[in-house]
């Protein structure tokens, strides 16, 4: 079996009611295996991208109470981004997120990895953000750099709605 | 972290959609959403959208120009019942916003499939060799 033989879809889903998009991800890997992608600086660093962009971790303590910081590089360009991780458990993280350009603006993240037995993982993670405005700013930002084609649904808003 | 944000990067550059804000404010109330469900059946005028709701007539017209300001329905102008229509293209506009983050999401979650991968195979070769160099 390799990676590129599976496409686990990512869904993604837009809270009409809270500030908050929530994804979930299947994996063919142990809940374990992901903690270890999700918590090991070198790991973490060679998937977390973008495309194209050269990550580099200053700062990494990923445990309970212990804080992060990366930079993003592409080019000329620099993006620090820097937080805690306010509990790091067996199948659990939850942390913060703040992007050095917005130093005001912080994210609560959390992230479960459910075990789905034979060595399969769903990875619900999930975001909440200031405001309205900065969640549909960050759901907006994908025009720039996404593709034109593949519309998907927005299956839990519009099922919602239909 | 990166869950969500892999570029906040573009974030920076870009201008806030009002649109896109407005259609998520105007959702994020629950009477406004059901109207919308009732109106994806089909075009209805003030009189029946109230119908089902222990609110008044002004009320509704009040939520009407919510959804309208959002671009999310319209109200045709010059028939007397002045029916409200729901616009689908305003779905399609916020599907496709949320389609290209959900794909940054997808190519990021890919690269972790192939580090993933790439570590079992590694766990393998220890776990079939264990006793490493003793072959040379």
């Amino acid at each position: 079996m390799n990676a590129t033989g599976n496409r686990h879809q990512v869904s993604i889903e837009a809270d009409p009611t809270l500030p908050i998009i929530r994804m979930t991800r299947n994996f063919d890997a142990s809940p374990a295996a992901l903690m270890r992608a999700h918590t090991d600086p070198e790991l973490f660093a060679r998937w977390v991208g973008p495309n194209g962009m050269e990550t580099e971790i200053l700062d990494w303590e990923a445990r309970t109470g212990g804080r992060w910081r990366y930079v993003a590089r592409r080019g000329g360009e620099e993006y620090g981004f820097h937080g805690c991780f306010h509990e790091v458990g067996d199948d659990r993280i939850v942390q913060t997120f703040t992007f050095d350009g917005q130093p005001d603006g912080v994210a609560l993240e959390t992230l479960r990895f459910e075990d789905l037995g034979d060595g399969r993982t769903r990875l619900h993670a999930q975001s909440l953000v200031d405001s309205f405005q900065v969640r549909d700013q960050w759901l907006a930002s994908g025009m720039e750099t996404g593709v034109d084609e593949g519309y998907a649904k927005l299956d839990a808003l519009v099922a919602e709605l239909r | 972290m990166y869950v969500v944000f892999n570029h906040p990067v573009e974030q920076e550059v870009i201008v806030a959609d009002d649109q896109l804000s407005r259609v998520f404010a105007a959702l994020a109330d629950p009477t406004r959403r059901d109207m919308v469900a009732r109106l994806a059946v089909g075009d209805a005028t003030v009189g029946e959208l109230a119908d089902p709701y222990d609110v008044s007539i002004q009320a509704v017209s009040k939520h009407i120009k919510v959804l309208a300001d959002a671009g999310l329905v319209s109200q045709s102008k010059d028939a007397q019942r002045r029916p409200c229509h729901l616009e689908a293209e305003v779905f399609d506009l916020m599907t496709k916003w949320i389609e290209r983050y959900r794909q940054q999401a997808q190519e990021r979650y890919e690269r972790l499939d192939a580090l993933l991968a790439e570590m079992r195979g590694d766990e393998r070769r220890t776990d079939h060799r264990p006793a490493q160099g003793a072959a040379s």
